[in-house]
């Protein structure tokens, strides 16, 4: 018999009952919420007159419509009343039924997949879900974690399970060494621009080789974060010596005897080396170059000392008027080189790059360094309050505020836009978040994915460069 | 959840790929925290030439008359056509809400994206999925503009239309139970409860760390 892969033992070890039709019952260690898929799901829990199943497994923050400016004033620091409804409504959610949740203005609050891994209220061998699709995230510490609807939100609640369908193995390995000022974005954009946005629908894909071992814990959780961009729910790192580091000694890992107990238990989570996978792909990670999204979704991407696919060169006339209407949505042209592409506004944060490494490569990019005239605002917003606390620790906010960028709060921010941050149309971003779709980071805005420090290098020239040349 | 058996009625043909969930209900509508108000906002920044926020009289907005949605001869649709990785990106369930809302029961694409899939079927909404060959027959049967009809019968699992058009598609028994039945599915799930306290304590010998509380 062949033997398991990780996914299979997480699978396993968490399948409450396997039904005749062929879905089953998982359990739920761990469930996060938010304030924007959870409301409707805590009146549904209320409607039917049900209580939550296990209230210590939920942990609850507010992310995606809290202001980046004044968060100290709390609540009332949101202008916009219906967004300020919304948190207030996951407060009184939380209050009511005895949810821990870390309230906007506590330093612990970020974004939902900052916070977990943070506090250590992500596991190695856990099953994690939240009602958002870059829970995947947490995979990176050989957790099962994907995203979930509202109506699963409140089926985990209330059944502490998710119905469930056992999906597919696929494994992609990347090999090493990376090259210098290569980052774990440019892995993942590179091998999203490789099998397509929907390369791996229906599959939980584990990383691995030297590409992805090499990487440390905040870059393998930026792998981890887009495996959704290439369509799968789940992405998945193997337990080894960085992830135990990783966790050690956060708020909620356990210790003294658990914690050996449980160190011997997550030693186990790899794939085993006989399993075999539905999907096996392997991917040089030698020839990776810095990446740049060009187009409006996140395989439209390329190496930075590329150029635009030109839509005249392609054969196929569906391809051909998918990458035309991306263009003309990105104000670009055919042929036209990566790097003459102008930057209005720089975003660095982020669920996908938002972590203190992030911060750091950024900051070393743009030491000493001024923010182009041509950028009309480049912002930095950390991953969670704790993230802002040690990058202040560290002098990183000085570096950035004198090389002209905004110093933020804390937030989802401009990844998605639902608070004050937004791009106005037609505006041209290089953007550090997961997701380049039309009107993501507000109406008619142009969004080019990738790394900390590509984004702080063309915030200082004012165009894509290829950062290893400053590094 | 919403009874699906059969659902009969005109198609509206969306020809793109990997239409996402943003594309299909923006951010700024998602601050809502109720489960209705969003078919006027479906496909927002596609329908209408000016932009949207949330408490707007949208009624008094100006409508893009080239998105197929606001084409005179596809008003009243229940099935939308689509192309592939049809609901890619967020987990937003307000998609499906919105998609419903407008009046659409039934999607047909070549394939979908999880969450989206996931999502749809647990509100009565059906993603079923054709062969791509079976979808450009849908595409060009739509092709000269005029309406078409399909019907969608769940208990055969067959779609039918003009010009002998059928076509059967593949459903899991569990989903297709939930939906011909408009069951619960968390009443469905706590029937299993004493299999779910049988988990736990088991995993709480085996894996005491689980469960410690968080504060």
């Amino acid at each position: 018999m062949a033997g398991k892969t990780l996914y299979d033992k997480l699978w396993d070890s968490h399948l409450v009952r396997q039904r005749d039709d062929g879905s089953a019952l998982i359990y739920i260690d761990r469930h996060l919420l938010h304030e924007v898929t959870s409301p409707q799901a805590f009146e549904g829990l209320a409607l039917a007159g049900r209580s939550p199943w296990r209230l210590d497994a939920n942990l609850a923050t507010v992310d995606h419509n809290v202001p980046t400016q004044n968060q100290a004033a709390g609540v009332g620091a949101i202008a916009d009343p219906t967004s300020r409804l919304q948190v207030q409504t996951l407060d009184e959610n939380c209050d009511s039924f005895g949810i821990t949740q870390f309230k906007m203005a506590d330093p612990r609050a970020g974004i939902v997949h900052v916070i977990g891994p943070e506090q250590g209220a992500t596991l190695p061998g856990m099953t994690v879900v939240c009602g958002d699709s870059h829970t995947a995230t947490h995979g990176a510490f050989g957790a099962l974690a994907h995203g979930i609807g509202t109506s699963e939100v409140e089926h985990v609640l209330a059944t502490q399970c998710l119905v469930a369908k056992k999906m597919k193995n696929m494994r992609i390995t990347v090999t090493g060494p990376l090259g210098y000022g290569v980052t774990a974005k440019d892995v993942i954009l590179a091998i999203i621009g490789e099998i397509g946005t929907a390369g791996g629908t229906g599959c939980a894909i584990e990383f691995a080789g030297e590409g992805i071992e090499s990487l440390s814990m905040e870059g393998r959780m930026t792998v981890c974060n887009m495996a959704i961009e290439a369509g799968a729910r789940v992405g998945l790192v193997a337990v080894d010596e960085k992830t135990i580091e990783y966790v050690k000694g956060r708020p909620y890992a356990p210790v003294g005897d658990l914690w050996s107990e449980a160190e011997a238990y997550w030693r186990t989570l790899v794939s085993d080396a006989d399993a075999v996978f539905d999907h096996d792909i392997v991917i040089d990670g030698t020839v990776i170059e810095p990446q740049v999204s060009w187009g409006t979704n996140p395989e439209m991407v390329t190496g930075v000392n590329g150029a635009v696919p030109d839509p005249a060169l392609i054969d196929d006339p569906i391809k051909r008027g998918t990458v035309e209407r991306a263009l003309k949505y990105m104000g670009l042209s055919g042929g036209q080189s990566i790097q003459s592409i102008r930057l209005d506004r720089v975003f660095i944060g982020s669920c996908t790059n938002s972590r203190i490494e992030d911060l750091r490569e950024a900051a070393k990019v743009v030491d000493g360094k001024r923010v182009a005239d041509s950028v009309l605002q480049a912002m930095v917003v950390p991953g969670s309050g704790l993230v802002k606390a040690q990058a202040e620790a560290e002098g990183l906010d000085q570096i950035f505020l004198e090389a002209g960028f905004e110093w933020r709060d804390p937030g989802c921010s401009m990844c998605l836009a639902m608070n004050a941050d937004k791009l106005g149309a037609g505006e041209h971003c290089a953007s550090t978040s997961n997701r380049n779709f039309e009107g993501r980071q507000g109406a008619g805005g142009r969004t080019h994915l990738v790394s900390p420090a590509m984004a702080a290098a063309a915030a200082v020239a004012g165009h894509f460069v290829d950062v290893r040349d400053w590094l | 959840m919403q009874q699906l058996i059969s659902v009969s009625g005109v198609v509206v043909p969306l020809d793109r790929s990997n239409v996402d969930t943003d594309q299909i209900i923006p951010k700024q509508y998602l601050k809502s925290i109720k489960r209705t108000g969003f078919g006027v906002n479906l496909f927002d920044d596609w329908r209408y030439l000016d932009p949207g926020e949330p408490g707007m009289d949208h009624s008094t907005r100006r409508v893009n008359p080239e998105f197929v949605l606001n084409q005179p001869q596809y008003q009243g649709a229940s099935i939308l056509l689509a192309r592939e990785n049809f609901g890619c990106g967020s987990s937003r369930e307000h998609a499906p809400w919105a998609i419903l809302e407008y009046g659409i029961r039934v999607v047909i694409a070549p394939s979908y994206a999880d969450i989206f899939y996931n999502n749809s079927f647990k509100n009565g909404l059906l993603p079923l999925a054709l062969s791509a060959s079976e979808i450009d027959r849908l595409f060009e049967l739509t092709a000269s503009g005029d309406a078409i009809e399909l019907t969608v019968d769940l208990p055969t699992q067959t779609v039918s239309g003009p010009e002998g058009f059928v076509a059967s598609f593949e459903i899991d028994p569990f989903r297709k139970t939930c939906l011909l039945e408009g069951l619960d599915e968390i009443g469905l799930s706590l029937k299993e409860a004493d299999a779910i306290r049988a988990y736990e304590s088991r995993r709480q010998q085996e894996t005491p760390w689980l469960f410690q509380q968080v504060k």
